[in-house]
């Protein structure tokens, strides 16, 4: 009996130092290079699959309210700008293409290659933000809130503000304020690249002026976002009235009237609409700011060469996260934006 | 009979030279920061211990202040209060991670003949998920309170002034903690087997904590976005589960069943897991029906998503669906069944000794068969709306899972208590400990479900006359049982100290983490192991000069010496 013979194999120290056999990024209780990227790979799937029953609750509940009130969904969707969505729904898939050529390009070892591959993809995630930013201050603009403060009336336009940033700029004062972080981190990073530059500490110093690139994405989506919902707006205001079908009116006059009374017999059902809408593409949105995280994690060690043909999991893991991530803005934009 | 020297190191206590995983570093830090999954189990082993007593102490409140069914200490309101907090505390914070994150994290390596789990970070990461999630439970506890009961249900959990926020946040950071451990195990039971153990030649645990991690990554996301949307509706006011704005109060109920029900099989898959093993090693027989065993464990994890309905037999549920969900309820007993009467098959004509943790196994066989069972009840579509919301659906639970989950859980530690310490524990006194949970236990329940089939209601603060008598009989079991587990851990942390040392193998177990020297060395094995059949007894024999068992390979002298492992050049 050969049971001496198949045995496991057991660690000794020496493979912690051998760095030249393993590569340096080899934990220690991993036998092979391959056994750890297989253990990676199985890992990020099974992580993925949480992240879709993640999701999964949201889509049943998508789907129950749906089933229960369609012409809410139909009307409420109305408020949506598809050119807005669908502009993001390419930049995502553009950002798709980027990321699955980085992750070759790290396959091949080709560091420099994948940092600028990578790098384009966080851009795109910060434009989709920018994006997403000027559609939803655009909505609190009209009072469109989740269900329990819904409150807008048809045919209110607000009125264009007069003071401040916001009426030199000709902005709503919400998109202001959900400028500000972004702006607090462009200036920070712009900063921390700077003097890590002074400080010849190049890895860190590319670091951080990339990450100040990706939220000069931020504001390309937002300035670019609020010129074309400037031209839509006035284009309407021009065009008179082509505004939403009769039910969408009733509807609308009725939380209107109602207000987001709890003890209201009938209760604005339109604004349920949003508060999946705002559940569904906030938590998207969280997930592309993880994204963004993750992307300039994988910048930095590109620009320190760590990826080589016999190591590169990291850049496909976190590139099969971002693929996720794309895939549930593919689900999501037609069915929030595109009913009817 | 002769050993060689390699016996010696592996079986004996000879250890590598960084020292075993207990004195390897010393130092709060390296505890702290460790990524060993022995001193990660460890730590758990004690959160888990400390969330078990407090709960078990908010238990013993509650038991106190029925003794008389009119006000002794706690207001209602305090006393909903009271039953929430002890529900939250035992499910999400003790029964849900015990087994697997505390027991299945020392030994699954181990049993793999592998240095660590897959993702040591990750299961660092759990354990501070671990402890935040419970961190957050207090909070709630010492702020507002919480009356929701632990199943957290709306519209009361949208209106109620108790510290909802904060319970949410809670299990959803609990939650995610149940997720990593999950998803750590899975991975590393299918990337780092070694070479020759096949799936039909895993112990019987790693089948049960593999079955366990499937429920806990497909079943716990939707407990996520459930208590986020939850979260959500208390902060926003999101309307999704309020009827006030057209939202669906049941559907509430369909996303928690969804993964509640699931997660009672995450309670107690790796207690069976567990009394597999004991079942086996303390019967010294090969276990019988190793494939059934085995794929019961799969078919009731997946069963176990196909019945989450049976909670709302009395919610409006339709008729049909809740035929379809009765029935499916019915078939996880065929699974539950074929475990038991496997288990029951290795006892026969086996050798079986009555340690400590035999005489919890033994206890979990009966405690757990009772609770299968009334289970049955409860499945049952027109009995249940009888029994719905009774103290016999509280009785039934309990059963399951502190008859089932705590004994086994008590039973596993007593049983490899010996590996993860160097030390034996008395047997007399864990013998002790295991009747006095077992009577305790029984004394505290199954008054209860006579109450229940009387009608009794479950969560009363008071209650009539006529109920006293089984209350009072409840009572007193439970101070019982409580002693009982007091007992149990007394004596496991007395052998920590005082116990005499062991050999590597004192059952004479021929899974691989009894290979290993006890305590195991910090890197788990200084030797390269034996592969053997993990139920084939024979292959190890008691060895004097080492007093304790040792695998067969080893003790023919004439056998050539095996090589040494490369000296560390460092
Ligand atoms: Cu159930």
């Amino acid at each position: 009996m050969s049971s001496v013979d198949t045995t496991a194999e057991v660690h000794d120290e020496h493979h912690d130092d051998d760095h030249h056999d393993h590569g340096e990024f080899i934990a220690h209780h991993f036998d092979t290079p391959e056994q750890q990227y297989d253990s990676g790979k199985l890992g990020i799937w099974v992580f993925l699959v949480t992240e879709v029953l993640f999701f999964s609750g949201l889509f049943c509940a998508y789907v129950l309210l749906r089933y229960h009130q369609p012409e809410v969904f139909v009307a409420a969707s109305e408020h949506l700008d598809k050119v807005l969505g669908g502009i993001n729904t390419i930049v995502l898939l553009f950002s798709s293409l980027t990321m699955a050529w980085a992750v070759r390009a790290a396959q091949l070892g080709q560091n420099r290659f994948a940092s600028r591959l990578i790098l384009i993809t966080m851009v795109c995630a910060a434009v989709f933000l920018g994006v997403k930013a000027v559609e939803y201050s655009h909505k609190w603009d009209l009072n469109i809130y989740v269900a329990s403060h819904y409150n807008y009336i048809e045919g209110y336009h607000p009125d264009a503000p007069s003071e401040g940033l916001a009426g030199a700029l000709g902005v709503s004062q919400s998109l202001i304020n959900l400028c500000v972080l972004p702006a607090i981190l462009l200036v920070g990073f712009l900063v921390a690249g700077v003097i890590y530059r002074v400080r010849e500490s190049q890895a860190m110093s590319a670091l951080y002026l990339a990450m100040a690139v990706m939220m000069g994405g931020f504001f390309l989506g937002a300035v670019g976002g609020q010129i074309y919902q400037n031209a839509a707006e006035s284009a309407a205001a021009h065009g008179g009235d082509h505004g939403h079908d009769a039910a969408a009116g009733e509807h609308a006059e009725e939380a209107a009237v109602t207000g987001p009374d709890t003890t209201s017999k009938y209760p604005p059902p339109i604004g349920m609409f949003f508060s999946i809408y705002y559940i569904m593409t906030g938590l998207h949105a969280f997930h592309v700011i993880g994204g963004m995280v993750a992307l300039s994690w994988l910048y930095y060690r590109c620009t320190r060469n760590h990826f080589r043909p016999d190591y590169y999991g990291p850049v496909d893991f976190v590139g099969l996260y971002w693929h996720l991530v794309d895939l549930i803005w593919i689900y999501l934009f037609p069915l929030l934006y595109l009913i009817n | 009979m002769s050993t060689t020297p390699q016996a010696a190191k592996l079986f004996g206590n000879a250890i590598g030279e960084k020292g075993n995983y207990l004195n390897a570093s010393r130092g709060i830090k390296s505890w702290l920061l460790t990524l060993d999954h022995k001193r990660i189990g460890i730590m758990y082993l004690i959160g888990v211990t400390v969330a078990l007593l407090l709960a078990g102490v908010f238990a013993l409140v509650l038991r106190s202040e029925l003794f008389t069914g009119t006000k002794m200490f706690l207001t209602e309101a305090q006393y909903n209060q009271m039953f929430t907090l002890h529900g939250a505390i035992m499910v999400f914070a003790f029964i849900i991670p015990s087994v697997p994150a505390a027991l299945g994290n020392f030994v699954l390596p181990m049993m793999l003949g592998a240095k660590d789990v897959a993702f040591p970070r990750l299961n660092l990461c759990s354990f501070y998920l671990w402890l935040f999630g419970t961190g957050f439970l207090l909070v709630a506890m010492l702020t507002n309170g919480l009356d929701t009961g632990w199943t957290f249900y709306t519209p009361y959990s949208i209106k109620t002034t108790s510290a909802v926020m904060y319970a949410t946040m809670g299990a959803f950071i609990l939650g995610f903690s149940s997720i990593f451990t999950g998803l750590n195990f899975l991975v590393t039971i299918n990337t780092m087997r070694p070479p020759t153990m096949t799936w039909f030649k895993m112990p019987l645990f790693l089948w049960s904590l593999y079955a366990t991690s499937i429920i806990q990554i497909l079943a716990t996301p939707v407990l996520g976005i459930t208590l986020l949307l939850l979260f959500a509706e208390r902060a926003l006011h999101i309307g999704i589960f309020d009827p006030a704005y057209g939202g669906d109060p049941v559907l509430f109920q369909h996303f928690f069943w969804f993964y509640s029900h699931p997660a009672v099989y995450i309670m107690i898959l790796p207690a069976m897991g567990i009394i597999s093993e004991l079942m086996s090693v303390h019967a010294h027989k090969k276990i019988f029906g190793y494939a059934f065993i085995a794929f019961s464990s799969v078919a009731i994890a997946l069963l176990g998503f196909l019945v989450w309905g049976h909670h709302l037999f009395a919610s409006g549920q339709s008729t049909l669906l809740s035929l379809i969900f009765s029935a499916i309820t019915f078939s996880v007993a065929i699974p539950s069944a074929v475990k038991v009467f496997n288990w029951l098959a290795t006892l026969y004509k086996g050798s079986i000794s009555l340690v400590t943790p035999m005489c919890y196994a033994l206890s979990f066989i009966f405690l757990f068969g009772i609770g299968g069972l009334t289970g049955l009840f409860l499945g049952t579509l027109s009995v249940d709306i009888h029994l719905h919301d009774t103290y016999f659906v509280v009785a039934h639970f309990h059963f399951v899972m502190v008859g089932g989950t705590l004994t086994a859980l008590l039973g596993g530690l007593f049983h490899w208590w010996p590996k993860m310490f160097g030390r034996m524990y008395n047997d007399f006194m864990g013998r002790v400990s295991c009747f006095l949970v077992f009577a305790g236990f029984n004394l505290t329940f199954f008054p209860q479900f006579v109450m229940g089939a009387r009608g009794m209601p479950r969560r009363y603060a008071r209650y009539d006359p006529e109920f006293q008598i089984f209350h009072q009989v409840s009572t007193i079991g439970a101070f019982v049982l409580g002693i009982g587990v007091v007992v149990a851990f007394a004596v496991l942390v007395y052998a920590i100290y005082r116990g005499p040392k062991v050999g590597g193998n004192p059952w004479g177990a021929a899974s691989l983490e009894w290979q290993s020297s006890s305590p195991p060395d910090y890197h788990n094995f200084t030797h390269k192991v034996v592969m053997n059949d993990p139920y084939d007894y024979s292959v190890m024999v008691y060895d004097e000069d080492l007093d304790t068992y040792i695998h067969r390979e080893f003790t023919v002298p004439e056998k050539p010496a095996r090589t040494e492992p490369e000296p560390t050049t460092t």
